[in-house]
Order: structure tokens, then C-alpha cells, then sequence
């Protein structure tokens, strides 16, 4: 059973349980005062420069082409639009299975990311092969619904088949200091999730600082997400390398002090095969080798995987081929 | 601070060895690799042996020494150069007094502003040649001299040729007259950049150069030599001679000096100012330093962590404000040592030329030998040393990011500038105490500040004996900005308006 505190003034689970504890058992319980340190401050002007001087690294050749390969196998490949029609999601299915038809060699796309009316098709058109279909749920874009709407939009994306949920936290609530109430409702939603993986897409676009970021960066971590998400792709700055560094740190400091691992997902905005890259660079310089991989990294993009194909054909075959060699879906 | 006893160096020793390591330790391994990235060399074209410039003209050294410049990061030489002795000096000097009587002295202010203007666009122009040289003679990563010492040069000579017919606003109601000669003598660390700095501001208040730079790093300023000469400035404006010690004394010695400007070790800075003694020459000094990094525990610690890795393995450490000694709230230390030890993992050591390369060769053989002494001497007096497990190539002079955590204020490695990638940890429990140990040096270049709050940054600045004070960031330049040191780092500024007021006489 979960319980919505009101104004809670702890960002931790103990609040949670305590509640819970008094509701089940009638004993009064209070949560301990939390006398560890606030969330990290972040410097705006160092985290953009820390970026800015991973941006020069230099990847050649083989590196350029592992990490293109790399890319494609980390890509949500998505579309969440009004006019989304069957047509449209099962060519989109058909891109994540055969991303280039010439080239086999080439790895499939991590997930398609569809809104829940689409999971079910969806599912269909990926049977039998591992791609993850994930959905966007909680009154996505915005959140701006009461929060049973949005478990029972969730538990019917996974009832459709939804492998992993995108949700969106609740800006307002975020803004206006009520981080108890987000922390709750992300966890409301992990419960309903079950089985399936959870994405908490923060909207950095909207916290409108870095310190927001990674306060609701450990929110999300500490309420159960799977992985953290930067954005919808409905609000505009959507992903920057600068803010996925501040929640790659977030997901370190949690990693540092209790040993498990929350995947990341920067997500609109991610056109070109050389800010896929970047991407790349910044999360092996940040968390290492064990984030390199689609389990713990995702790329959400509709437009990024032909980009990186063109690159990877210009490897192959030493020219530049017309955009209108790939298929646009 | 107390003397150290036996019982507490031991107690010291015996803390935990590792500090760092944890259960949950990120890896940085090969899950995918940089391949290497070289930048081209084959369109570079040094001589074989290079020559004096003296005059507008490439002399011969009298005595018709020559020594050999290498790589450091290949042990590979480079080029033969000249070595001038008391009598090429001399001429050097000649030419520079005729040059300032003669033509540059009496040239108005906007005339020679043309004249720096063009050195400026001529560096720019030549900005690849000229960052390829930069670390193939001094080891510097690549990504640095062309991201850093190669456009600062030039930012310099751009600000100071602005300022060359506005004098007379830089010091309202004074009128500045030239020196006359200064003689100039540049450290190895940034050989290109140096001479910006030295040339630059003398050139634009009316006075001429006999420039020599360090022994080891000679190409770049000599490159810079050729860049002059194509910018046809009247001949003897700008000298520049190569040799050793020797040659930097007889510089000095020089009666027809009237300025001497040197950035170096403090101990030939000592031995200067006892030449310069009872002479009217003017004389500035930029010396060594041992910089507090100070980092409170409301700092961005991340960001902190950038801030440490730049001000310590930024040109190996081989910077004269490098943050070489940390001083953190001991609350956070262990949390910064491990994040630290993480970010130091990922640095990449090797070929100076590769651009993704963070950390490059030591500069000398002799350089080397002094860090490993002062590391060995951190080791025996039971400071934890952690280095970065890097491989280091098989040739030239290299040395991995280190640090050591239980160092004491009175260790050696918390006293003595070891001019290498090698960072002393040592922690502080309050403000004062934070002040206290900074200032508890012989050194007063820079300090660095990480706090969230601004007003603790300003209380601090207050109190730091230091030229330079960074808030929040380190190892930042700007030719606006005065650079200099107190105490034995040195005296007089360099950049801004402050740094003009070296390279004039006053009067009214």
C-alpha cells in the first residue's frame, strides 16, 4: 500500500515506510532527522566545460566504427506523436529489426518506444526477436494528471506487453519543493511497473538548473527507477551532454555507496552519429565499462539511426551516400 | 603547526593503505578503446641547426657552440642550436639599445601597435605549425598547446597592442616613458607562451627584447623569431639568443640592460636579484609556487574533482600555479579521494602529439629525476601514494598522475615544489584552519576556492597570501588579468594594466 505524503520534508524512503508503518500497525512512528548532506551543488560553468573538452576527443577508424555499432544497439527507436497509425509503428519495428537490409552485420536497436495504444502491435511485429518494447505511460507529456490515472495508465501498458515504462515526474511538484510527493509517485509507479523495467524521465528541460537536476536525478534513483531519463522530446532544450553528466554523476555517487546500477537515457535532440559519440565518450569517462552497454545506456531518438548508418557505410566504403539511401520510416 | 613526532608519523603510516578502493570501484577498461589519433607531422619543417637572432639577422655564435634540442616523449633530437656566449650577448644587447634609440623609441604608440597586431595575426596563421613544435620539444599534450598556449600567445599580443597608443589612459595623469633594454629570460613550462608574455607588453610600452628561453624548449620561441623577422619589425626590436645558464648571466650581468624579466625557479630567481643588486636595472620576478587547492565540503564536488585533475596534471604539472597542494574539509575527503582516484584512471598518458592525450611527457631527464626523489621522499616519510596504473611508453621521460593522501603540513611533499603531476592531500577541519595552512608556506603564487557559497569565496580571497585566487575554477589566463606572486614567488605582475606598469618609467 503506498501512502502520499503531503509535505514531507526528507528526500528518502524512510519516510515512506515509517508512514506506512504507522498506518498498518497504529504505532506512531517518526523518521529519523536526516543529517547527511543536501544533494551535490553543480557548477554550471565546470559542467559545461567538462563536456565542451570531452567533445574533442578524437575516434578514428575502428574506435568510429565500434562505437557507431555501439550506438545503434543502445537506441530506443521512437515515435510518439498524435498521428502515430499502425502503418507507421510497424515500418518503425521493421527499421529496428533490419536497421540497414544491405548490412547484416549490423546490430538490431535496443527498444522501440511507442505511447501504450501501440504496445500491443508493437509486440507483434518484434515476436521472437530481443528487442524491448518500451512505453510512454503516466499522462505523458506533461504528468499533469491525478496520480491513479496515471498507475492505471502504466498497469495497462504493461498488461499490453510493455517490457519497460517511460514515465514523467511531476514537474509542479518538483518545483514547488514537494520532492516527497515525487519520490512517491515514482515509486507508486515502480509497483505498478511489476516485472517490467521503469525509465524516469525528469524533463530537464523544465527543472531549469543543474542542481535541480540531480536533486530529481536521486530522487528517481532512490524510488526505484531502472534508469533515468532526460526528456520527453516535447520540450525544447530537450538532452544536452552537459545535463546527462549530471545525472551520470548521480547514477555514480549511487552506484558508489550501494553497488547497484541505474541505467541512463538521454532522450530528444540526439540527431548525429558525432553527438551519439560524445554521448559515448562521456559516459566511458564518467562510469566505465560496465555502462557501456544497452542494459545500462539508451539512446531515445527517431532520427539519429540514419544518420549513424550513413557514417558507418562512409567507414565501409570510403564515400558519403545520399540521405536517400536509407530509409526514412 | 606542530613538529611531527615519531609516534605520529607512525600512527600516519599505519592508517589504511587504500583509501579508495571500495566493493563498488568503477572499472575503466577496454570495453572500447580511443585508437590513436596523431596529429600529422610531416608538414613540419625544423632546421637542422638554428642560429642567433640579433638584429633582424640569423648570427652565428662567435664561439661556434651549438647544443642539441630533443622530444622528451621520443629522446629523439630535434635540432642543433646555437649557444651564445658573453660576446653574442653582448651584441644582442647592442642591437637591441640601437634598435630602441633609433627607431622604436621614437615611433608613435600606433605605429608599433601595427607592428605587435601583426605578430599576433602571423601566430595565429602559423598556430598548427607552431602547437605541433610546442609538444614535440616540451611534451605538452597537443590538445593543449592548441587549445591553450598557442591562442593565449596570441591574446596576448592582440591585448598589448591595444594598449600601445592608449599609455597615457593605463596611468591617468602620468606620462609613461620606455625602459629601454629588457632582457628576458623564459622557463621551459611554456616556452611560446612565455615569450608572449615577456615580449608582448615590453614591445607595446616602447621597449626592445634580448628574449632567451630555457635550454630545453628553444624551437618555439625561435619559430616565433622567424614569425618576427616575416613581420619585418625594425631590425633589433626583438633579439632572441639560445643557451644556458651561462648565457641568461651574462644577460643579466649586462650593464646596457635597464630591465631584466624572469619567470623561473625561485632558487636562479634568488641569484638575480644578488646580481641585479646595486645596479638601476629593474627587475621582476615570477617564481615557483606550491598553490593551495582548497575544497570545502559545500563545493560542487564533481566539479572540484575537474578543478584538482586541472590544476595539478594540467602540462604534467609542470606550471608555477599549479594546485599542488589540496587542502579539503575533512568531512569530504574520503569522498574526493575515491572520485579522485576514479577520474585519474581515466587520463590518458602518452604521445604528446596524440590528440587524446590528457597528460604528456616530462620535459627533462632532469625534471623526472627531482619528481621521483620527491616521491620517493613522500613514500619514506609514510604518505599513502596512489598513481594512476597506466602504461607508460618504453622511451623518453614519463611520470603517472599521482597523489598522496596522509600527508602532513611539515612532509616535504607538502613544502617543496615538485613541479610534476604529483599532488600532496592534507585536510582542515575550519575556515581559519583552511587559511592558516595555505598561507603556511614560503610560496604565495595561487590558491583555488570550491564553495557554493560566494560569500566564503570573498572571505577567503580576504585572506589568501596569494598573486592569483581562483573561485570555483583553476589554471585560468586571461591577458587582462594581472598574474604575479607574493613572497618568494615573486614580485611585479604580469598581464592587465598592472603588467604594463613593469615595463615603464613614470614621471609627474
Amino acid at each position: 500500500m503506498l501512502v502520499i505524503v503531503a509535505e514531507p520534508v526528507i528526500l528518502s524512503p524512510i519516510v515512506t515506510l515509517a508512514t506506512v508503518a504507522d498506518q498498518t500497525s497504529g504505532a506512531r512512528l517518526v523518521a529519523p532527522p536526516n543529517f547527511n548532506p543536501a544533494s551535490p551543488t553543480v557548477d554550471q560553468v565546470a559542467v559545461e566545460e567538462r563536456v565542451a573538452a570531452l567533445a574533442k576527443r578524437s575516434l578514428k577508424k575502428a574506435s568510429k566504427v565500434a562505437g557507431l555499432k555501439l550506438a545503434i544497439s543502445m537506441m530506443d527507436l521512437t515515435t510518439l506523436e498524435g498521428k502515430d497509425t499502425a502503418g507507421k509503428v510497424r515500418a518503425m519495428c521493421q527499421k529496428a529489426l533490419y536497421p540497414l537490409g544491405s548490412d547484416p552485420s549490423l546490430p538490431q536497436v535496443a527498444a522501440v518506444c511507442v505511447y501504450p495504444n501501440w504496445v500491443r502491435l508493437a509486440k507483434q511485429c518484434l515476436a521472437g526477436s530481443n528487442i524491448k518494447v518500451a512505453s510512454v505511460a503516466t499522462a505523458f507529456p506533461s504528468g499533469q494528471s491525478p496520480l491513479p490515472i496515471k498507475l492505471d495508465d502504466v498497469r495497462r501498458a504493461v498488461e499490453f506487453g510493455a517490457d519497460e515504462i517511460d514515465m514523467v515526474i511531476d514537474r509542479g511538484a518538483m518545483l514547488s519543493g514537494q520532492y516527497g510527493k515525487v519520490f512517491d509517485e515514482i515509486a507508486a509507479v515502480k509497483e505498478a511497473c511489476g516485472a517490467a523495467h521503469l525509465k524516469v524521465i525528469l524533463e530537464t528541460g523544465e527543472l531549469g538548473s543543474y542542481d535541480v537536476v540531480r536533486k530529481a536525478s536521486e530522487i528517481g534513483i532512490a524510488a526505484g527507477g531502472d534508469f533515468i531519463k532526460t526528456s520527453t522530446g516535447k520540450v525544447v532544450p530537450a538532452a544536452t551532454p552537459a545535463v546527462t553528466l549530471v545525472m551520470l554523476q548521480a547514477i555514480a555517487d549511487h552506484y558508489r555507496a550501494t553497488g547497484r546500477k541505474v541505467g541512463m537515457k538521454p532522450a530528444g535532440g540526439i540527431r548525429t552519429a558525432k553527438q551519439a559519440l560524445h554521448y559515448l565518450v562521456i559516459v566511458k569517462e564518467t562510469l566505465g565499462d560496465a555502462w557501456l552497454t544497452p542494459d545500462l545506456f539508451r539512446f531515445g531518438a527517431s532520427t539519429l539511426l540514419n544518420d549513424v548508418l550513413m557514417q558507418l557505410q562512409k567507414e565501409k566504403t570510403g564515400n558519403y551516400q545520399s540521405s536517400e539511401d536509407f530509409s526514412k520510416d | 603547526m606542530a613538529k611531527k613526532t615519531d609516534s605520529q608519523s607512525k600512527a600516519i603510516a599505519g592508517r589504511a593503505a587504500q583509501p579508495v578502493s571500495g566493493s563498488h570501484a568503477l572499472d575503466f577498461g577496454k570495453a572500447w578503446t580511443y585508437a590513436p589519433s596523431p596529429e600529422a607531422t610531416d608538414h613540419i619543417k625544423l632546421d637542422k641547426r638554428y642560429e642567433l637572432f640579433i638584429g633582424g639577422a640569423w648570427k652565428k655564435p662567435r664561439a661556434g657552440k651549438y647544443f642539441s634540442t630533443i622530444s622528451p616523449s621520443t629522446e629523439e633530437k630535434l635540432a642543433d642550436v646555437a649557444e651564445a656566449d658573453a660576446h653574442d650577448v653582448d651584441l644582442a644587447v647592442t642591437a637591441a639599445r640601437t634598435a630602441f634609440d633609433k627607431y622604436w623609441s621614437k615611433m608613435p604608440g600606433r605605429e608599433r601597435a601595427k607592428y605587435i597586431y601583426r605578430i599576433a595575426r602571423a601566430i595565429q596563421e602559423k598556430a598548427r605549425e607552431l602547437a605541433i613544435v610546442e609538444s614535440m620539444n616540451g611534451g605538452k599534450p597537443i590538445k593543449e598547446s592548441r587549445d591553450v598556449d598557442v591562442p593565449l600567445a596570441a591574446a596576448h599580443f592582440f591585448y598589448h597592442a591595444g594598449w600601445a597608443d592608449k599609455l597615457d589612459y593605463a596611468f591617468q595623469g602620468r606620462r609613461a616613458r620606455p625602459l629601454g633594454v629588457a632582457g628576458q629570460i623564459i622557463p621551459w613550462n611554456f616556452p611560446l607562451l612565455m615569450a608572449a608574455w615577456k615580449i608582448a607588453p615590453a614591445l607595446a610600452c616602447g621597449n626592445t627584447v634580448v628574449l632567451k628561453p630555457a635550454e630545453t624548449t628553444p624551437l618555439t620561441a625561435l619559430l616565433l623569431a622567424k614569425l618576427i623577422e616575416e613581420c619585418e619589425l625594425p631590425p633589433g626590436v626583438v633579439n632572441i639568443i639560445t643557451g644556458a645558464g651561462p648565457t641568461g648571466a651574462a644577460l643579466v650581468n649586462h650593464p646596457d640592460v635597464n630591465k631584466v624579466a624572469f619567470t623561473g625557479s625561485t632558487d636562479v630567481g634568488k641569484r638575480i636579484q644578488r646580481a641585479v643588486a646595486g645596479t638601476n636595472k629593474r627587475l621582476t620576478l615570477e617564481l615557483g609556487g606550491k598553490a593551495a587547492n582548497i575544497i570545502f565540503a559545500d563545493a560542487p564536488l564533481d566539479q572540484a574533482v575537474e578543478g584538482i585533475v586541472s590544476g595539478i596534471y594540467f602540462n604534467q604539472g609542470h606550471v608555477c600555479c599549479a594546485g599542488s597542494r589540496l587542502l579539503v574539509e575533512e568531512s569530504v575527503h574520503d569522498v574526493i579521494v575515491r572520485k579522485l582516484t576514479d577520474r585519474i584512471a581515466t587520463l590518458r598518458v602518452g604521445d604528446p602529439l596524440d590528440k587524446n592525450t590528457d597528460v604528456g611527457a616530462i620535459n627533462s631527464k632532469m625534471q623526472l629525476t627531482k619528481i621521483q626523489e620527491l616521491v620517493k621522499a613522500g613514500e619514506d616519510e609514510g604518505s599513502t601514494r596512489v598513481s594512476a596504473a597506466c602504461a607508460l611508453p618504453a622511451k623518453g621521460f614519463w611520470f603517472p598522475p599521482t597523489f598522496f593522501t596522509d600527508v602532513a603540513q611539515s612532509s616535504r611533499i607538502a613544502r617543496e615544489e615538485i613541479f610534476g603531476p604529483v599532488l600532496s592531500i592534507l585536510t582542515f577541519r575550519t575556515p581559519d584552519e583552511a587559511i592558516e595552512k595555505a598561507n603556511n608556506t614560503m610560496y604565495g603564487l595561487s590558491a583555488g576556492v570550491w564553495t557554493d557559497k560566494g560569500a566564503k569565496i570573498f572571505w577567503m580571497g580576504q585572506r589568501l597570501k596569494a598573486g592569483v585566487i581562483w573561485g570555483n575554477t583553476y589554471n585560468k589566463f586571461d591577458p587582462t588579468s594581472p598574474f604575479g606572486g607574493f613572497k618568494e614567488s615573486g614580485f611585479g605582475r604580469e598581464g592587465g594594466r598592472q603588467g604594463l606598469a613593469a615595463y615603464v618609467e613614470l614621471e609627474g
